[in-house]
């Protein structure tokens, strides 16, 4: 099954981090990423650009309306995903578990929607 | 054989053996739905067949191959709506021969996937009690609805939507991995623990049905103990027994509440006192028990006084102690309070009591307030006694704990 895990966290601590701590944390991500590569659990996965450079679009009778944000009154945003392969959810929660952003942030695992070709 | 007599035997194969063809019907069918029709089709042909054939030699082995097969069927016959159930239904049919997977080990293992499938931690928690009694007990659903007070539709949604995730997220139907073992045990322990105190805490209303939660409980202990004899499996069994042997004499013929030091300890189930008390040894002698042993052993040197001026309160607290240590919490510190009364006296519990208070955790919990009050009562503090029974009443929401208070503050009031 697929399953894209969403990484939240909080995205102000990035900016405080000292740097060696934030290269530490960036090695931390590319050895988890070849880690799931040779399991052959990685499908793709991104980290994004903060917050304060999302745009939110709506069409809304016919008409298309771009805001900034979303400016939620959240402790964590979306910071980045993998999309990955798994056995099962159980395989899926223990790939989630190893992201580095596990253990300040919180990882939603949300299984894939498969429609039947045909 | 004669009708009647083909007809007990199937439903005593079906309240002993019920929930064990469920439970491998679903590995094999892979469908929570799916196997509970070809349960029900299974018994239903038994009911036809066995009085010509007569009752086959291993009548679990035949229920499982004719629920599978009634099951392939059906998917067949569906298949001419929807194409791809054909497919299904092809691969379930080139699967192994399930008699070869109602081997005793194999089954005993389904029946473990399914406890741990319920109890699934992606799963809500209600919905992991409901499934768990509908799914693993067999319990109908009016009669779990009955027993949580809610309505029977509402339940029958939980059950859905938790059947619908475990499908859609994946939920794997299996044991877990050793590694994850620990803690997915310990989900299943709190699920069985949640089952008896809902039965065990309440004494109004239907109690009957509630009386039936605490023995459904106990009995799912028993499986785990019987299936995965882990520490603390073997300890909340313990504490089950040990709360539950006492159940007759926890209310009067009135139904009124009676307070443990009151109880008629003559009418406490003896049998099973000494079977939780067992339990609590083996459990300690493994030292890797946690906080289900450690309550079980409180309640064993309860069980095991013959009145309260008599109890090893000094043991009590120590065993709060270190339970204290393992499992820190409000609720276990008053709980360490009010032995440390009996142990010190009444002022040494209130200044402990007083002191939970002050930092504002337990200030909306009935019981807190009651046993202040009594320790104020105790040391003849009338006044402080009345404001505290006062506040317990205003707080608490069991009808036979409201009439206790009440009758204590017509006891205080001049």
């Amino acid at each position: 099954m697929k399953y894209l895990c969403l990484i939240y966290e909080d995205e102000a601590a990035w900016g405080k981090m000292p740097k060696a701590e934030a290269d530490t944390m960036m090695g931390e991500y590319f050895a988890y990423t070849a880690d799931i590569k040779r399991s052959g659990h990685y499908l793709g996965g991104n980290a994004l650009q903060p917050t304060q450079t999302a745009s939110t679009v709506r069409v809304r009778k016919g008409k298309v309306s771009t805001t900034d944000g979303p400016f939620a009154e959240t402790k964590e945003q979306l910071g980045g995903y993998y999309l990955i392969e798994a056995k099962d959810l159980n395989d899926a929660i223990q790939v989630a578990a190893r992201i580095p952003s596990a253990r300040a942030g919180s990882i939603e695992v949300r299984p894939i929607m498969e429609y039947n070709a045909g | 054989m004669p009708a009647d007599e083909i007809r007990r035997m199937v439903e005593s194969v079906y309240r002993a053996d019920s929930r064990r063809v469920l439970a491998t019907l679903i590995r094999l069918l892979g469908d929570f739905d799916l196997a509970e029709e070809a349960l029900h089709e299974a018994f239903a042909t038994a009911l036809l067949r066995w009085p010509e054939t007569g009752v086959p030699d291993h009548p679990r082995a035949w229920l499982v191959s004719t629920g599978r097969f009634k099951a392939i069927d059906q998917l067949r016959r569906r298949a001419r709506f929807d194409a791809s159930l054909a497919r299904v239904a092809d691969q379930l049919d080139s699967a192994v021969d399930p008699a070869q997977d109602v081997r005793e080990d194999a089954v005993e293992d389904d029946r473990l996937r399914l406890i741990f499938t319920c109890c699934h931690p992606a799963l809500p928690p209600d919905a992991r009690i409901a499934l768990t009694l509908r799914e693993v007990c067999g319990l109908e659903t009016e009669a779990i609805a009955r027993a949580f007070l809610i309505s029977a539709p509402t339940l029958a949604q939980r059950i859905v939507r938790a059947k619908t995730k475990i499908r859609d997220a994946g939920i794997p139907y299996q044991i877990p991995s050793r590694a994850d073992l620990p803690e997915r045990l310990d989900g299943v322990l709190h699920v069985v623990y949640l089952v008896f105190n809902e039965g065990y805490s309440a004494t109004s209303g239907a109690s009957l049905i509630r009386r039936e939660l605490s023995g459904e409980a106990i009995r799912l202990g028993r499986l785990l103990v019987e299936l995965l004899p882990e520490p603390e499996a073997l300890g909340l069994l313990g504490l089950m027994l040990l709360h539950d042997a006492r159940r007759e004499t926890r209310s009067s013929a009135s139904a009124e509440l009676v307070l443990l030091a009151d109880q008629d300890r003559g009418r406490w189930d003896r049998a099973q006192i000494a079977e939780g008390c067992t339990l609590v040894e083996r459990a300690l002698a493994s030292r890797r028990f946690g906080p289900y042993t450690l309550q079980a052993a409180i309640a064993a040197v309860h069980a095991e006084a013959p009145d309260s001026a008599a109890t090893d309160w000094p043991q009590i607290v120590g065993l709060y102690d270190v339970l204290l240590r393992v499992e820190s919490s409000s609720v276990v510190e008053l709980n360490r309070a009010a032995a440390v009364a009996m142990r010190d006296g009444p002022a040494a519990g209130l200044a402990l009591v007083d002191g939970i208070l002050s930092r504002g955790e337990l200030a909306d919990y009935h019981l807190a307030h009651s046993a202040r009050a009594d320790l104020c009562r105790r040391l003849g503090m009338t006044s402080e006694a009345i404001a505290s029974y006062r506040r317990a009443l205003e707080l608490t929401r069991q009808e036979p704990e409201r009439r206790f208070l009440e009758r204590r503050l017509r006891e205080l009031s001049p």
